[in-house]
Order: structure tokens, then C-alpha cells, then sequence
């Protein structure tokens, strides 16, 4: 399968603290996958793998066809091709708007300045959902093959966070390849392919959004029902 | 106020000038330093940073005037035969280095981690990423304490006297061997030391509060 990202039972530790203990599953390309679960799970460290924010200590992991197992891997190339968007926007403060978006693609890329809105507003004056989309559009500038989002509306209130899913909801139905830390599981179930419940620094259940409605395994159906 | 003539007043205004001069030496070679010791110490590298934190340590541990007794009879036991102004630049440089080293080797590291990660996912090697994202950065942040120690420079040059350096400690006391008014002299080079370091610390303030606005 010509898979974006494959996880083969990876397993991470951060000191003894094992975290991620034998983690498997593809994201197809054009596929949108949503990793759920409660904190601790192992969701955003499985995420922070993909980049290779985080190595991994044991297992295989495959991104764009990359291995990231391996050491001495070229990150800095394999981040031209995946781009992140983080919970707290990490904008950089001292650029406007426009020089945030366009600092990768003129240094790394060479290219003139992008199709960005040209807003000469500095981070500190927009609000949360204006910030998170400015981030988006920081990490799209690079036209990466796939996109990351970390829990990226967890720090906005409900009329912010709208903002953004529809904004994501876009690039989906425009055929990014995606991988969303999530807990809004109404929209993973609209927009995800592939739903996976991690529990326990493992895939618990994965399926497509009626596993939400009918989960097949006991801590799903809690983790499911203590939302309400 | 008797014997105390405008021409001894040129005369302590002389050696404030020079004062102005050693400032500059120690700052400029200070930062010239101290920025490859912030690089190193903050870098993930133990054995550089530990090399340079020694250098650090040695500084911080000695007084400045025995430093400067130090840089100065070692240069002519070295053989050079130099003015005063090269020991007491170089001890002011070491000195600088050291601190300014340290100053802004904090400053690096109080720009969040996530910044650091933000651009890296970007692509940015690491090289772009300090020059565009960390070091704009850490200078804002660096700013208050920087102008801050340059004022210590200022006021620590004054030790210079004791290696013979004409500077405005040393033209107040060869005024003041020769008009005997002790604390009206001193109060002149007091107040001309005052003048040198408001300015400075008023400089400091006017910039802080510029970057603040971003």
C-alpha cells in the first residue's frame, strides 16, 4: 500500500516511562486519520513521532517513505514535506503576520513572497482563532504532503474552534493527507477516514465514525460516555 | 573653592574622556566575546560548554584590579612594551565577555522551547533558525540587562587606575595631590561618572519599552 505514514509497533520512552508501547497503523495518501484518547494515551507523542520531534526506541516508522528509525536521518528535508500545526499556535512573535508565513518558503525554498493575506498585524494582535489560522497557513506555505495538527483547538472557545474546523474541513476536502490529535469527536466523526482510540500507549480500537457511536471495546465506550 | 582653576577642571575632563575610550574597548571586545560564549554555552555540546564555563568561573572568581595587574605584567614580561590602555581594554574585555557571556547565554535560553520547535518544523536548519527566530528573539529580552552592565563597565573602568591608566579616577587624584580639596574633587568626578551612566540606564529604559510594544 502507498502509504503516508506507517506505524509498526513503535514503541517510545521518555527515561523508564515507557509511553507508546507497540503502536501500529498506515495513513493512505489523502486519507484523514484522528487519533483520540485520554491524556497520557500516547496520542500527541505518536504525532510528535512523525516529524521526528520525537525518536522512536523501538519498532519501525515509515514517512514519505523515509525511515525513521534510523539514525542520521535527514529531518531537515523530511520537514519540507510534513508540516505541524501546535495547540499553543508557537507563532513567532517579533514577525508580522506575512513574515511568519513567508519565512520558510523564501529561506528554505527560495520562492518570493507567497499568495499570503498581506496583513502588516504582529501575532499579539489577532485573536486565538485568527492566531491558529495564521499558523496553518505558516506550515501550508511549504505545500507539505502532510499535515499534523496537535490538539490545535483545545486552547479556543467553542466560536474559535468552529473557525478552525471549517478551515481544516477545507483542506480535507481538498485532498491533504492528515493526522489530527483530537478531542472533538463530532468532527472526527464527520471528516476522519480512519478514527483510532489509543489507550494505554497502544491502538485500542480503530475504525471509521460509527466505532464512536458502537464502540466494541469497554474503554472506548467510557472514554465515549464521560463527554457527555 | 580656592585653587581649584578651569584648567584643573580640563584636566579631569581629560581623563574622562579616556574613560569614555576604555568603555568602548571593553564593551565592544566584550560583546565580541561574550556572544561566541553565549553560542557555546547554550549549545547542546558539554565539552565546549564546559570548557567555556570554566573560562566563565575564572573571571567571575578574580577581582577586576587583580586582573588588570595580571594582563598588565604579563604583557611585559612577555616582552611588549604596550601603554596601559591594551591591559586594562583586555582585562576589561575578559571581563565583559564573561558576564555579557552569561547575560545572554540566559537570554537564549528564556525564548521558549516551542519556538525553537516551530521552526524547525518549518525546515529552517538551525543555522536560519537562529539568525531569524531565537536571536531576535533573545536581543529584545537582552536588552535591559546588557545596557544595565554596560553601566557596570562604565563604573568598573575606574579600576584601571591601579596599572597607572589616565582615566577620570586617576586625572581626579593627581587634581587632587595637587589642590588638596579632596571631596570637592571627588564630587566633580562623581558627578561626571552620574552624567555618564543616566544617559545609559534612560537608554535602556526607552528601549525596553519600544520592543515592549510588540
Amino acid at each position: 500500500m502507498n502509504s503516508i505514514v506507517r506505524f509498526d509497533k513503535v514503541r517510545k520512552s521518555f527515561g523508564s516511562n515507557e509511553i507508546l508501547k507497540g503502536v501500529s497503523f498506515e495513513v493512505g495518501s489523502g486519507q484523514v486519520v484522528a487519533l483520540i484518547g485520554r491524556s497520557g494515551s500516547g496520542k500527541s507523542t505518536a504525532l510528535r513521532c512523525i516529524n521526528g520531534l520525537e525518536t522512536i526506541n523501538g519498532g519501525e516508522l515509515h514517512v514519505c517513505g523515509r525511515p525513521m528509525h534510523q539514525p542520521g536521518l535527514d529531518l531537515q528535508s523530511l520537514r519540507k514535506d510534513v508540516g505541524i500545526v501546535f495547540q499553543s499556535y508557537n507563532l513567532f512573535p517579533h514577525l508580522t503576520v506575512e513574515q511568519n508565513v513567508t519565512l520558510a518558503p523564501r529561506k528554505v525554498n527560495g520562492i518570493g513572497a507567497s499568495e499570503a493575506q498581506s496583513i502588516a498585524a504582529y501575532p499579539d494582535q489577532l485573536s486565538g482563532g485568527q492566531q491558529q489560522r495564521v499558523a496553518i497557513a505558516r506550515s501550508l506555505a511549504m505545500k507539505p504532503k502532510l499535515m499534523l495538527f496537535d490538539e490545535v483547538t483545545s486552547a479556543l472557545d467553542p466560536e474559535l474552534t468552529g473557525e478552525v474546523l471549517k478551515v481544516i474541513e477545507n483542506l480535507a476536502a481538498d485532498g491533504m493527507t492528515m493526522v489530527l490529535v483530537t478531542h472533538e469527536m463530532a468532527f472526527a466523526r464527520n471528516v476522519a477516514d480512519q478514527i483510532l482510540f489509543m489507550h494505554h500507549g497502544i491502538v485500542w480500537e480503530s475504525g471509521n465514525g460509527e466505532m464512536l457511536k458502537q464502540p466494541a471495546t469497554a474503554e472506548l465506550n467510557q472514554f465515549v460516555c464521560s463527554g457527555l | 573653592m580656592q585653587g581649584i582653576t578651569i584648567d584643573h577642571l580640563l584636566f579631569i575632563f581629560k581623563g574622562a574622556g579616556w574613560t569614555i575610550v576604555l568603555s568602548a574597548l571593553g564593551f565592544i571586545g566584550g560583546a565580541l566575546l561574550g556572544l561566541p560564549v553565549a553560542l557555546v554555552r547554550s549549545s547542546r555540546n558539554p565539552w565546549l560548554a564546559r570548557g567555556t564555563g570554566f573560562f566563565v568561573q575564572l573571571v567571575q572568581g578574580i577581582p577586576l584590579p587583580v586582573i588588570m595587574f595580571v594582563v598588565y605584567f604579563g604583557i611585559s614580561i612577555a616582552g611588549f612594551d604596550l601603554p596601559a590602555l591594551v591591559a586594562a581594554g583586555l582585562a576589561l574585555t575578559a571581563y565583559a565577555g564573561a558576564y555579557l557571556g552569561e547575560i545572554w547565554k540566559g537570554c537564549i535560553q528564556a525564548v521558549p522551547r516551542t519556538q525553537w520547535e516551530a521552526a524547525q518544523c518549518l525546515a529552517l536548519t538551525p543555522a536560519q533558525t537562529a539568525f531569524h527566530v531565537i536571536l531576535p528573539q533573545a536581543g529584545r529580552i537582552a536588552i535591559p540587562p546588557t545596557v544595565g552592565f554596560l553601566v557596570q563597565i562604565v563604573k568598573n573602568s575606574s579600576y584601571a587606575v591601579v596599572i597607572g591608566f589616565f582615566d577620570l579616577t586617576y586625572s581626579s587624584r593627581v587634581v587632587n595631590n595637587s589642590t588638596f580639596e579632596p571631596f570637592i574633587v571627588f564630587t566633580i568626578a562623581a558627578l561626571i561618572y552620574f552624567a555618564m551612566c543616566y544617559p545609559l540606564s534612560r537608554l535602556a529604559a526607552r528601549l525596553e519599552s519600544k520592543y515592549q510594544k510588540r
